[in-house]
């Protein structure tokens, strides 16, 4: 209590890359545990962030220094019920994906890279200032690239390359457009500000041509991030040859970085031309649903056919997001966290069978469950939760997606329903050619799950569960800022209807009650 | 006459009592020299004067480290008297000193800070490079003190006669030092490269001065302002000549794209401590002439010269950044590297305003100190001789040297434009310039730009952390066919000299390696070998290791603070 939390949260894991990358090298394996032991810290701080956490609309645990006052620029960090659960499923993935897969050569390199991108993540969700969220946002590039350049597949070098300049290109759009925001919003209000809540509160009064086209500057990079589908290209290729940490943490976590973004920096900051761009963004997520389930159906790799999988999933977040209800974007933050559970679940499984058949061909996979049973359980968990079925925590995101979808927007989300079937089609029939059927030749004596994996994917699965059949106290955090966000787009664009039970007073930042620090203290600062 | 061409403020003083001390009896021919305004110039060249003297009165040539170190003493002395000026500037305001020849503003200490910063880190770094390859001796030295003051005189120049004066003292010695290695048939095929295509355009620049001249009736910046603003030209077709030919005459010196065709060949057989002094010395230079030109002399030609460098960026961004993708010589690459990190610069010069300004300066400034290091660091990889300038050179580096290879990816992600180095701030200065011109489309041609660069410099990145030996088939075939994917829009290296023909060319059974540079063996002369070089530990002298900290830390330093954003935004210019 009363220590900036969230600064902590930035730096602890960079100072553990530190120490990490200063370990002698002939005790090199050290790094494996000091690096894990980071992460895991960083888990209890977070932790400590969500329990301290009010459930109430706007930024909490605040802290706002000046940076480079010459442009406006200022370290303002914050944290809302959207950012929440993306940082805490973030500090929760990583340690799963340090400790859990084995790390063939030099640990050290790894972990100090891995705990970089930590919190190059971390940063990026709770940036309150553009400049730094794009900074943050670029930045998790360059540990990305070096941890499939490093330690990825065969074609690692050719997926790296892709990965990194794919999402710098996109930066492009995003950093002209954010400059372009900056310098209009600042020529309004007559100084220069990066900050988050000034440019939300004057940039709705700008044209709405400057509107629209800034937003599609950050759609520009956003998708590429995402990715959304004729932007995908570069995702099964970082996805299938990284390294299975790094397929856990790029596909749980990086992307939900352009996701994230598409909300916070989009949305948020330009209500009136989301709107307006609202059919086209529908209609390239039904695209992608059906598209990603189509084509991972086909797929012959193994990990291939989770990573379509993967840009289907992704369809229902920017469905969720842009049907503008309250369910369809909680639905859509929800799903955020869902996919970041399964998928990197999903991954982690996958890896386990490359680390012990070295091959994902699915004709060379067969009859899996008879040599390793608890596996089969576990992914059988794990598919029924991407499914979505009741019960667990992929029914409630999808639920909620669909049902706000449906209020404004009903033919996609019939779309979105259908891919719902699809993805029972790709993942079950997987599942049957993988792990079902006779066992031939080293699938019959493939090692089981040994107890260290069991013990690093037990979060994952109790995650999933209890989200699945508890959602009530992580909705209840993040609705009031979902409200929120509907609230600020009800008061910019009058004609906007805001569903039932949303609130109508617009918090920007801190309550006036509120410390900085997140704690009620009762009077006014 | 004489005193009309020089300007003769005294007849005319030029913004009333900013020169008020210099001119005691008007019409006199005396003309005073304020010899504090130009210190750091005369230090400089002074300095040179003085080495050579001792190597004159010394009885034995050879003395390891004197020079470097009597050069490096001689920089920095110009630093710190550049930084008194900066000071006496702050309270005495800005003024035109020496006849209104020598503009004595924050703008002209910047430069001779940076020139003389760059001199010491050159020294530095010469030192153990003649020495390897049994050149040393104060020649180099001599040379490079005098590239320094001309740059100097460069940016100080309040006219054309002396900026043209700077222009030469400063290409002179450049042509000198590219043909500086005796044994080394490319070092002297680039100093003579440089000196014949340098003259023409020196020619160029007098006939755009004298044109200038001719329509203006002045060729002091300031004069020829006020006669612009002032006056309508009814015809200005010779002024326009001669802004165009001054454009073309100095964006050779910045190797701005169409006039950066010697670039390439003289980075590459310069030695690499002057390839590094050159990139950054003559290239701010360059650009501090330019800025003075069209933005003191030809402000209200805006509308004018501002499409003419629109052009000159994009073309810059693009070939510079496309063509280095193809390259496989280190020094080649980082040569179209710098072209296209000029065309950043010239961002902010088309912006033609304070911001764009001082975005400029700042990435000049930030420039100097990444492209010192990367030469450095070029410098300790290609052994003696110049043995290794390939890209293969830098394979496994992180094995051998760790920390080198740190220090390299540092510059090479500074260059790339990646936050927290001080190229990202630089790259975001000048984007944020041309934004508030309403500049978009600019804007986005840059930033995709340096994401296209940001392929060459990862490739590199990447040949650093792959291990000697690992050279296998699958992984080098991926490199192939994305760069076969990538070269067919790069077209053909624009000089040739190689025979380097680009394109999608690669044989899919060549030598494992080739594949990596994308088909260079399609002029069927040279095959780019990326073999590791023989596993010799890489020594790193004192000189160099002191030189690579300091640009490492200056690159962080700049990139996370803002001191020295703060510092290029006070240097503003006089008029």
């Amino acid at each position: 209590m009363g220590y900036p939390i969230l600064n902590v949260l930035i730096f602890l894991p960079l100072a553990g890359a530190v120490v990490v990358m200063a370990i002698p090298a002939a005790r090199a394996d050290l790094a494996r545990y000091i690096g894990v032991g980071f992460a895991v810290v960083e888990l209890g701080f977070v932790v400590d962030l969500v329990v301290q956490f009010k459930t109430v609309a706007g930024f909490q645990f605040v802290s706002n220094h000046s940076w480079i006052s010459a442009f406006g620029i200022s370290w303002h960090l914050g944290v809302d019920g959207i950012s929440l659960f993306l940082v805490a499923m973030t500090a929760l993935l990583f340690p799963i994906a340090m400790a859990g897969p084995r790390v063939a050569s030099n640990p050290r390199s790894f972990m100090g890279w891995m705990l970089v991108l930590e919190a190059g993540c971390i940063a990026t969700f709770v940036a309150m200032d553009l400049f730094v969220f794009f900074v943050m946002f670029e930045v998790t590039l360059v540990p990305g690239y070096f941890v499939i350049a490093g330690w990825g597949g065969l074609r690692r070098n050719y997926a790296a390359f892709k990965f990194f300049i794919y999402t710098f290109a996109g930066s492009a759009f995003l950093f002209v457009g954010i400059l372009s925001v900056w310098f209009l919003v600042g020529r309004r209000t007559g100084h220069n500000s990066f900050d988050l809540i000034t440019i939300t509160r004057t940039a709705s009064h700008l044209p709405l041509v400057d509107q629209k086209l800034i937003l599609l500057a950050f759609v520009a990079a956003f998708a590429v991030k995402i990715p959304l589908v004729p932007f995908h290209t570069w995702l099964p290729d970082a996805y299938t040859e990284a390294p299975t940490a790094g397929s856990m943490v790029i596909a749980g976590i990086l992307f939900k970085l352009g996701a994230y973004g598409i909300l916070r920096f989009g949305v948020f900051i330009f209500p009136t031309a989301a709107i307006d761009l609202a059919p086209l963004l529908l209609t390239l997520a039904a695209i992608g649903i059906i598209y990603g389930a189509v084509v991972a159906t086909v797929q012959r790799d193994f990990k291939r056919l989770v990573a379509y999988g993967s840009v289907a999933d992704v369809g229902f977040i920017v469905l969720g997001v842009f049907a503008f209800t309250s369910q369809g974007i909680t639905g859509g933050v929800l799903e955020m966290v869902n996919h970041g559970l399964t998928t990197g679940a999903m991954f982690f499984l996958v890896g386990m069978i490359w680390e012990r058949r070295r091959t994902l061909r699915i004709s060379e996979l067969g009859g899996l469950q008879k040599s390793a049973p608890v596996m089969a359980g576990v992914f059988v968990l794990v598919i029924m939760a991407a499914i979505g079925l009741p019960g667990l925590n992929g029914f409630v995101g999808e639920f909620l997606v669909l049902v706000g979808t449906f209020i404004t927007h009903r033919w996609w989300a019939v779309v979105g329903a259908v891919g719902v079937i699809l993805a029972a089609v790709y993942l079950l029939w997987a599942f049957q050619r993988v792990f079902q059927g006779p066992a031939r030749g080293a699938n019959a004596t493939m090692a089981d799950m040994t107890w260290r994996e069991r013990g690093a994917i037990a979060p994952l699965l109790v995650g999933i569960v209890f989200l699945g059949v508890y959602p009530a106290p992580v909705l209840n955090r993040i609705t009031p800022s979902v409200s929120n966000l509907l609230a600020h787009v009800h008061s910019v664009d009058p004609h906007f209807k805001i569903p039932p039970s949303g609130t109508t007073k617009v918090v920007y930042a801190v309550p006036a009650n509120q410390a900085v620090d997140g704690a009620l203290t009762g009077a006014a600062r | 006459m004489v005193l009309g061409l020089l300007g003769g403020p005294c007849t005319v003083a030029p913004s009333g009592a900013t020169v008020a001390n210099f001119c005691d009896t008007p019409g006199s021919l005396h003309i005073p020299v304020a010899y504090f305004s130009i210190a750091p110039v005369l230090i400089l060249a002074g300095g040179s004067l003085v080495v050579l003297t001792v190597a004159a009165v010394l009885p034995k040539r050879s003395r390891p480290g004197l020079w470097a170190f009597l050069t490096a003493a001689i920089g920095g002395a110009a630093a710190v008297v550049s930084a008194f000026n900066w000071a006496d500037i702050s309270t005495r305001g800005p003024r035109a000193t020496i006849g209104g020849q020598i503009i004595y503003d924050h703008f002209t200490v910047l430069f001779e800070l940076l020139i003389a910063s760059a001199t010491v880190l050159g020294a530095l770094l010469s030192d153990s490079y003649l020495q390897r390859e049994g050149l040393d001796g104060p020649e180099a030295y001599v040379l490079m003190l005098l590239c320094g003051s001309g740059g100097m005189l460069m940016a100080a120049s309040g006219g054309l006669v002396m900026l043209f004066l700077g222009l030469e003292i400063l290409s002179i010695s450049l042509y000198v030092m590219s043909a500086y290695h005796r044994r080394r048939l490319e070092s002297g095929e680039a100093g003579l490269k440089y000196f014949i295509l340098g003259s023409f355009s020196s020619a160029i620049f007098l006939y755009g001065a004298a044109l200038v001249y001719g329509a203006t009736g002045s060729t002091q910046f300031g004069e020829i302002g006020r006669f612009l603003a002032t006056n309508t030209i009814a015809n200005n077709g010779i002024l326009l000549a001669g802004m165009a030919l001054l454009i073309v005459g100095l964006g050779f010196k910045v190797a701005a794209v169409p006039f950066h065709f010697w670039t390439p060949d003289v980075y590459q057989g310069a030695p690499t401590p002057f390839t590094g002094y050159m990139a950054a010395v003559a290239k701010a230079a360059g650009f501090a002439g330019l800025l003075r030109v069209l933005l003191e002399a030809l402000p209200t030609q805006e509308v004018n010269w501002r499409p003419a460098i629109w052009v000159i960026a994009v073309l810059t961004l693009l070939v510079g950044s496309v063509l280095a993708i193809v390259q496989s010589d280190l020094k080649r690459m980082l040569a179209y590297s710098s072209i296209s990190q000029a065309g950043y610069v010239l961002i902010g010069l088309q912006a033609a305003s304070k911001q764009g300004t001082a975005g400029a300066l700042f990435y000049l400034l930030t420039y100097t100190f990444i492209i010192l290091g990367s030469f450095a660091v070029v410098g300790l990889i290609q052994g003696e001789g110049e043995a290794r300038n390939d890209l293969g050179a830098v394979r496994g580096l992180s094995k051998r040297r760790p920390a080198l290879a740190l220090t390299m990816l540092l510059f090479l992600l500074a260059q790339a434009g990646v936050p927290f180095t001080s190229g990202f701030l630089a790259k975001f200065y000048v984007i944020a310039a041309a934004v508030q011109r309403g500049q978009y489309a600019l804007a986005v041609i840059g930033m995709l730009a340096a994401a296209i660069a940001a392929f060459f410099y990862l490739r590199v990145a990447l040949l650093m952390y792959v291990a000697p030996g690992d050279g296998s088939a699958a992984e080098t075939a991926a490199d192939t066919s994305l760069v076969a994917g990538l070269a067919p829009a790069a077209g053909t290296d624009g000089s040739g000299a190689d025979g380097h023909v680009a394109g999608g060319a690669v044989a899919g059974g060549d030598e494992a390696d080739g594949g990596v540079t994308g088909g260079v063996a399609a002029g069927g002369r040279r095959v780019a070998t990326l073999e590791a070089p023989p596993a010799t530990k890489v020594t790193i002298p004192f000189t160099v290791g002191i030189t690579l900290a300091v640009c490492a830390a200056f690159t962080i330093f700049a990139g996370v603070s803002s001191p020295v954003l703060d510092f290029a935004r006070h240097a503003n210019m006089l008029f």
